[in-house]
């Protein structure tokens, strides 16, 4: 018996059972072979029902294990701490939102269509592309989807990845890719400027490529600007040019959208959405095309359209045909369930922000980069991975020494940094990341700097 | 009678509310000198050349304008979504609050493993308790959601047969009933689909499947209980069918609710499994999602789990990576954590009492299905005499032959009647279909509620169908033209394009 289970009580389930003409609830489950019947109770929880509170003691000895940064995290890896407006935990704690299902039924979730309606508009408008859909997982299913839609709208299997694009990003592409039978082809990178290679692109592109990935800012928080030249040259051979952005970094640096970018791919964490140790979070993806790639594209759409009396605005799912509960194998994704929530609250975040709002968000976090390069770049034991290059929000340094040594004596100081790379690749063992957001003051940049100081002075 | 009037606020589109110059959301300026020296030092074509159209507007305006959204908005929270396989139970409040801690939401994914140990535990302990209740014996937490989890069963498939070198083994059975996700994420995977009936008493057609079943064979993909709630009771024999041609057999989770503590996939043959965390133990479905989807296998198959999974070396929990044929990251990261930890929120109070949930949930879904079994034009469909599980199918085929009102028009007369309505025309084999879940989260007088307006909206039909076609009319909105919505010349994803028909027409 529990409260979650209003039946439960002997009495009612008594009347249910008299009802049905049963004495046993066993009988409902007398098609089950009896040696598939578990005979004994499933060794799950802590051996009996509990009382409310005592879940909460549990939890809270549980998590009171996990450790957060003193000052502000300054650890990146796409996923950097930002702070999360009171206004936008209030709105996405509404429960006529989050314990609602996929609005299915349009008229009675109006509020939830039209709420999804708005973030397609932000997010295609923000990344300068006609359409982006309700959102997506998370940044790398995002980004493999928009593989797979480019491989079957150009019925080609080769897609090149530039080394810059988030490894974990690559690896997921790899997975999603498998069945399809996608062949990756790594681009290299310029160790100058720390951005894609342009002669070693060239030499890769063919009439075989799909598709080419970008990001930028990319993995080591490099701007890259040859972004217009990649999807020139993309566009030469008749692929699809794809580029992976934070959507935070949209108020200052150029829509991908408007460079030409055919596919646009993101995710939201930092806009609304907190770091959730990785997920969830949302994924965001858009085309500019509502002609050939839109048959082509994965996920669900809102669109506005009228009462059936003409009277109203109203909004409904629209392109049902391509999903899978209509199409099934035929479907461009078998994605059902996608994140909502997190589409939401980046919907609320950009509306409180306005562009005004996240243009200064941009300069804040772009200054903050700024001050934190030319700060480590005054550190002797310290060098940066790409000196020249300009920066976002995160910045790739070379130590004397192993990395996750030295982040790791950081961590026991009460700061956070990393990740290190060499858990990545194995010859960037002596490199690590550093993530600045609107959080941090000075002081604690100054901070982080002398500690780093410090450590790597001592040799980690 | 339950009355139902559903907020209607004139609501515009967030750029329709005339916000160009308010004070928007404040940020600092402690860095702006820095800003203008980086701003001035990056190349011009980097930079931002024309401004995004997002509103300027205050906060009090965007709280309004989201909070009369939230009121045009059902969920579970205002009363019974009786979706059928979307299992939308009540999801407590105490897992809110507890999964919103800092010590959740602030952590990192790439902190050291020393720095994260409760979160570790957590997820350590739901991969043994998924085991345990699905009779598996190893899980992986990271599908985001159910369909990564059924593309990772099916990769996991692809991979163990090409590993042996069984390079025919291109085809995967999924039965017509089964949820559309199947097919999808077996075509996604690379395999060719080849469909299977479902017999008259609502099982799959053993018969049919042992007539496709083939050297080609490299899996099946089935839901048990299945979308009709039909429990497959000739499942060991399909199971030993199916491995007798070395394919392997794939549990859809999306039904687990109706045999939870009962029957375990596990032990009836399956060696593959996803589970739906956001259905059967309550993390909310957020409108959409987010949801989390575990992955479980058999201890041969343990090696094929994506990467990382969760253990723990006798001193601490740690992250392994080190699994020899692992189908690779379905996702970055280590999944979904926040439903993750409301589903340990839920089964760590409810325990083995997780048996009388699906205990409930059967006894409720058979309670209504007799009332409305009965019902005038009404006829279950398949599987005559037999008990339901998790849930049921009506036909209203006959309804719509005497009234001329469909199966669409009796669910939007539900609306009008606060319930939200079941799945409509699914499972494909029902016409004219409405597959109804209640789950142990409605009390009996919700049920006899809604078979009553059920009753009431039977009876409209023969009385008044216009009326019952012409709902609903207590919703934020009327029925909505679908077909403008979906034409080429009037689609508007966005707002953009309303402007522009605006401004020239379709």
């Amino acid at each position: 018996m529990h409260n979650w289970i209003p039946n439960s009580s002997p009495e009612i389930r008594g009347e249910l059972l008299r009802d049905l003409g049963l004495k046993d609830v066993s009988e409902l489950f007398s098609d089950v072979p009896p040696q598939l019947l578990l005979a004994r109770d499933l060794n799950v929880g802590f051996g009996r029902t509990l009382a409310e509170y005592e879940v909460v003691r549990l939890f809270n000895t549980l998590i009171s294990k996990n450790r957060l940064s003193e000052v502000p995290s300054f650890m990146g890896g796409g996923l950097c701490q930002h702070y999360v407006p009171s206004a936008v935990k209030a709105l996405v704690s509404r429960s006529e939102f989050y314990t609602a299902y996929t609005p299915y039924q349009a008229e009675i979730a109006q509020g939830l269509l039209q709420a999804l309606f708005e973030y397609q508009s932000l997010m295609a408008d923000l990344y300068g592309v006609k359409v982006v859909n309700a959102s997506m997982y998370n940044g790398s299913t995002a980004s493999a989807e928009a593989v797979l839609m480019a491989a079957r709208a150009k019925k080609r299997r080769r897609i090149l990845i530039s080394e810059s694009v988030h490894p974990e990003v690559v690896e997921v592409i790899r997975t999603w890719g498998f069945g399809a039978g996608l062949e990756l082809v790594n681009v290299g990178l310029d160790r100058e400027s720390g951005q894609i290679s342009l002669s070693d692109l060239r030499s890769k592109l063919s009439d075989e490529v799909a598709a080419v990935f970008v990001q930028t800012p990319n993995f080591f928080g490099v701007v890259e600007s040859v972004v217009r030249e990649v999807i020139e040259e993309t566009h030469r051979v008749n692929a699809l040019s794809i580029v992976y952005t934070h959507p935070l970094a949209l108020g200052v640096l150029e829509a991908p959208g408007a460079m030409g970018a055919d596919v646009v791919v993101g995710d939201v964490q930092g806009l609304g959405v907190g770091l959730n140790f990785g997920g969830p979070s949302a994924g965001i993806l858009g085309i500019n095309d509502d002609k050939e790639l839109l048959r082509q594209f994965p996920g669900r759409l809102i669109g506005a359209t009228r009462t059936v009396d003409g009277r109203e605005r109203g909004f409904t799912m629209i392109l049902q045909t391509r999903e899978q509960h209509i199409k099934r194998e035929r479907a461009t994704s078998n994605i059902t369930t996608n994140a909502s929530l997190e589409a939401l609250a980046a919907a609320v975040h950009l509306s409180l922000l306005g562009s005004k709002g996240l243009r200064r968000l941009g300069e804040a976090i772009l200054g903050r980069t700024h001050y934190l390069v030319k700060s480590l770049s005054r550190l002797e034991s310290v060098d940066l991975l790409f000196p020249e290059a300009l920066h976002f929000r995160e910045v790739g340094v070379r130590f004397p020494v192993n990395a996750a040594q030295v982040l790791r004596t950081l961590a026991s100081r009460g700061v956070y940094a990393g990740p290190d790379l060499g858990r990545f690749r194995g010859e960037l063992g002596d490199c690590g990341l550093v993530c600045v957001t609107e959080l941090h003051t000075k002081r604690d940049i100054e901070l982080l700097v002398e500690l780093l100081g410090e450590v790597v002075g001592r040799g980690g | 009678m339950m009355v139902f009037r559903q907020a209607k606020w004139d609501e515009p589109v967030l750029f329709e509310l005339g916000g160009s110059s308010k004070q928007t959301f404040a940020v600092d300026d402690e860095f702006s000198g820095e800003a203008e020296e980086a701003l001035s030092k990056a190349p011009r074509h980097v930079l931002r050349s024309v401004e995004p159209g997002i509103p300027n507007l205050s906060e009090v305006e965007v709280v309004r304008h989201f909070t009369r959204l939230s009121q045009m908005s059902y969920g579970v929270d205002l009363g019974p979504v009786p979706l059928g396989s979307c299992t939308m139970k009540y999801n407590p409040k105490v897992s809110e609050e507890l999964a919103s801690d800092r010590r959740i939401v602030d952590l990192h994914p790439y902190q050291d493993v020393d720095s994260v140990q409760g979160v570790l535990e957590i997820m350590y302990l739901m991969q043994k308790w998924l085991s345990e209740i699905t009779g598996m014996d190893e899980c992986s937490l990271q599908p985001p959601a159910g369909a990564a989890g059924e593309f990772v069963g099916a990769l996991i498939i692809k991979k163990y047969h090409l590993d042996k070198g069984n390079t025919g083994k291109v085809e995967m059975i999924v039965p017509e009933a089964a949820h559309g996700s199947n097919p999808a994420s077996s075509a996604m995977a690379g395999f060719k689909v080849v469909k299977i009936p479902t017999a008259p008493d609502g099982e799959t057609d053993i018969e049919a499947l042992k007539a496709v079943l083939s050297d080609s064979t490299a899996g099946l993909m089935l839901t048990n209980p299945n979308t009709l709630g039909i429990f497959e009771s000739k499942i060991v024999e399909i199971s030993d069918l199916l491995h007798g041609r070395d394919a392997l057999m794939y549990y859809d989770g999306a039904n687990l609710n109706g045999i939870l503590g009962l029957v375990r996939p596990g032990d009836m043959g399956f060696d593959i499994i996803h589970l739906n965390l956001h259905k059967t133990f309550s993390a909310p479905h957020g409108g959409g999602g987010p949801g989390a989807g575990a992955v479980c296998v058999k201890s041969g198959l343990k090696e094929y789990l994506p990467v990382p999974i969760v253990d723990f070396d006798g001193r601490k929990y740690v992250f392994r990576y080190d699994l020899s044929r692992t189908v690779g990251r379905i996702s970055w990261f280590y999944g979904n954590v926040v439903p993750i930890v409301k589903s340990f929120i839920y089964i760590a109070t409810l325990g083995p009492s997780l048996r009388e949930v699906a205990e409930l949930s059967v006894l409720n879904t058979n309670y209504l299905m007799r009332k409305l079994a009965g019902l005038r034009g009404v006829s279950l469909a398949y599987g005559e005499g037999r008990w339901r599980k998790h849930e049921f199918v009506v036909s209203f085929e006959k309804l719509l032959k005497e009234t001329g009102v469909s199966a669409e028009d009796v669910a939007k007369a539900l609306l009008d009647r606060g319930f939200h309505a079941p799945t409509i025309y699914f499972p494909l084999i029902v016409k004219e279909a409405h597959m109804i879940e209640v789950t142990e989260s409605e009390s009996k007088e919700n049920i006899d509620a809604l078979a009553n307006a059920y009753k009431e909206v039977v009876d409209l039909a023969y009385s008044s169908p216009e009326l019952v076609k012409s709902s609903p009319t207590n919703t934020s909105v009327g029925r909505l033209d679908v077909l403008t919505a979906n034409h080429p010349k009037t689609l508007a994803p966005t707002y953009r394009y309303v402007e522009k028909l605006k401004d020239e027409g379709p």
